[in-house]
């Protein structure tokens, strides 16, 4: 099984790897992101004691992964229309590799993206004030909702089975909870019922992870992240772990039945 | 002959549309069997069956041995398949393709890497084995598609429609290489809807309609049942079809092809058949397109068995589904 997974993941990075065109525009699109939100509203956007990019730098790199997410979809489905799933399911293969492989070489990706959105971001003032350690950590936490949020994609893109509609029902999912989170602006500005909503879903958990990691919670806290570190660590792995556990066996059913 | 694939019993249904109405197929290790019919007529869905790709409703099926519905991995460890559509990957290049699917069937890297490049060399596509399979043609994919179902070393090849779309040329080289590798000691099971191709490569035909089997046999066999040559028609005007057809009769049952505008029948006697007919034209003043006797093809068969021709039945068969709508729901 590890072995099949390996050549699919292989196989998917080298798909990567011979179209950088697809590559080059997902990574233009978070970069732009990280600017157009730094300049357009970071001027109007005063937090206490904390420069905006600091704020909304977490935040994008979680946005991204939802919006990598899609490609997940956009991908599977894709191969399922070309008949190459048809082709994998009559192999004698393990039934998980294809969408292991698919999760994981994703999640390859959305590391290097993360990667390029921090240099970006330190070119325009970004700055880690908690240390390298917990700052690799919260790197870790948003390449692994990556992962985490790929399987739900995956389900997405193998029930739809068609390229199109996966690209425009992926962001169905990606704009309320990417746009009615803490991913751009703190929640405590939103309405209450909405702000109710946008504090305790798992895009603004994440992002808050990440945030308090790399910030650090003194800091976060004047901005009404009040919950530590830890548990916001804990809350975000709790997600993950739901996300994988429900539509990782789905998403693996839905293949085996084609 | 041990059989390596038994099916017996088939049913499939989608919703309303009865793809497989219990259907048997035996196919004898070592030889290629044709899965005749027309469009609609239950042969990708047969196909996809034995691959293990679909659960029937009903019926059995064993490839090699092993039961298809409750040990599929054991049947996936002997079987190739080749899909009705290229299942090729654009981003990659032939020999990635290849080799990928190789590693899948559980060769070592060195294994597949050089099953890889054999399979290529005999599938003529060496030189362009390097380049991105976007640049390939209809026909280098078709053939890419077939060499990544023949790397495993199958047993038992299952090709679905390989042939169409391709030209000739390329159409006979396919031929010879099926030749070749039944010599080797492949069992090939193909689909075709050309009568042509089920004649020149089955040693055995079935030919199926509408989810049943109507025929099998030889192609001699088939021709058998037809009792004869076959005495040709075409009119000039499709008006004059059916008096044709009547002028006809003393000879045996005529069939009429609107859609050709001919009329054709059986006859015992090529020479009293072909005077009987001509002097009976001729003195109905009926104009003739053409007028011949001739040893029966497929075509004929078709039509003797399923009172229309295979290109009609099409047309007959339920409005079908796009493309993705029908890779559809599986089990
Ligand atoms: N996934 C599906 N969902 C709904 N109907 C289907 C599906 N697959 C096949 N069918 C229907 O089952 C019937 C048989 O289809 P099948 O593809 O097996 O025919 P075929 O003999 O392979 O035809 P062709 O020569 O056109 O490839 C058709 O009426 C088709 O519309
Ligand atoms: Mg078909």
């Amino acid at each position: 099984m590890i072995s099949d997974t390996l050549v699919m993941l292989r196989r998917n990075l080298l798909r990567i790897v011979h179209t950088p065109q697809l590559l080059v525009f997902s990574t233009i699109q978070p970069v732009l992101f990280v600017l157009l939100f730094r300049y357009v509203f970071g001027g109007s956007i005063k937090l206490p004691g904390v420069n905006y990019v600091d704020y909304l730098l977490p935040g994008i790199m979680v946005q991204t992964t939802m919006f990598a997410g899609g490609q997940t979809a956009i991908g599977l489905a894709e191969d399922s229309k070309s008949g190459l799933l048809d082709r994998f399911r009559s192999l004698p293969m393990a039934r998980s590799a294809v969408l292991f492989g698919r999760t994981m070489s994703d999640s390859v990706r959305g590391l290097f993206v993360a990667l390029l959105m921090i240099a970006v971001g330190i070119v325009v003032g970004f700055r880690f004030h908690n240390g390298l350690l917990p700052a690799v950590g919260g790197i870790a936490v948003a390449v692994l909702f990556g992962f985490a949020i790929a399987w739900f994609f995956a389900f997405m893109g193998l029930s739809l089975r068609d390229p199109e509609t996966a690209q425009v029902a992926s962001f169905l999912p990606i704009f309320p909870l990417v746009f009615a989170s803490s991913v751009f602006v703190r929640t405590d500005s939103l309405p209450s019922w909405l702000a109710a909503f946008a504090r305790n879903q798992p895009i603004s958990k994440i992002a808050n992870a990440v945030r308090v990691l790399m910030q650090g919670h003194p800091r976060m806290a004047r901005l009404g992240i009040s919950e530590s570190a830890g548990v916001l660590f804990l809350q975000s792995v709790a997600w993950m772990a739901v996300i994988v556990a429900v539509f990782a066996p789905l998403a693996v059913r839905k293949y085996r039945r084609g | 002959m041990p059989l390596i694939i038994e099916a017996t019993g088939v049913a499939k249904a989608f919703g309303a549309t009865k793809a497989l109405a219990g259907v048997d197929l035996s196919v004898p290790e070592g030889s290629i069997v044709g899965l005749l019919g027309p469009n609609g007529a239950g042969k990708t869905t047969l196909v996809r069956v034995i691959a293990t790709l679909l659960k029937p409703d009903a019926g059995q099926v064993r490839v090699a041995g092993h039961d298809a519905l409750t040990d599929p991995h054991a049947v996936r460890t002997v079987i190739g398949l080749a899909g009705q559509f290229a299942a090729v990957d654009e981003s990659l290049t032939g020999r990635e393709n290849v080799e990928i699917v190789g590693r899948l069937y559980q060769l070592s890297k060195a294994e597949a890497r050089k099953r890889a490049a054999e399979v290529l060399e005999r599938l003529k596509l060496t030189e362009a084995a390097d380049r991105s399979v976007r640049t390939y043609s209809g026909g280098m994919r078709r053939r890419l598609d077939l060499g990544a179902s023949l790397i495993g070393r199958a047993r038992v090849l299952i090709l679905d429609e390989p042939t169409t779309g391709l030209d000739p040329a390329t159409r006979n080289d396919l031929w010879d290489f099926m030749h070749d590798m039944v010599r080797e000691g492949t069992t090939i099971l193909l689909t075709t809807q050309y009568m042509e191709e089920a004649d020149m490569l089955a040693d055995s035909i079935v030919v199926i309609d509408r989810g049943k089997e109507i025929a099998k046999g030889t192609s001699d066999q088939l021709k058998e049942r037809l009792g004869g040559d076959v005495l040709d028609i075409k009119v000039k005007n499709p008006a004059d079809l059916v008096r044709v057809a009547e002028l006809l009769r003393p000879l045996g049952k005529p069939q009429i092809a609107e859609r050709t505008g001919r009329v054709t029948v059986a006859v015992k006697d090529r020479v009293a058949g072909l005077l009987l007919a001509a002097n009976a034209i001729q003195d109905a003043a009926i104009e003739l397109d053409d007028l011949g006797v001739h040893r029966p093809s497929l075509d004929d068969v078709f039509l003797t068995l399923t009172g229309h021709d295979a290109a009609e039945s099409e047309a007959i068969a339920a409005p079908r589904p796009g493309r993705a709508g029908r890779r559809g729901k599986a089990a």
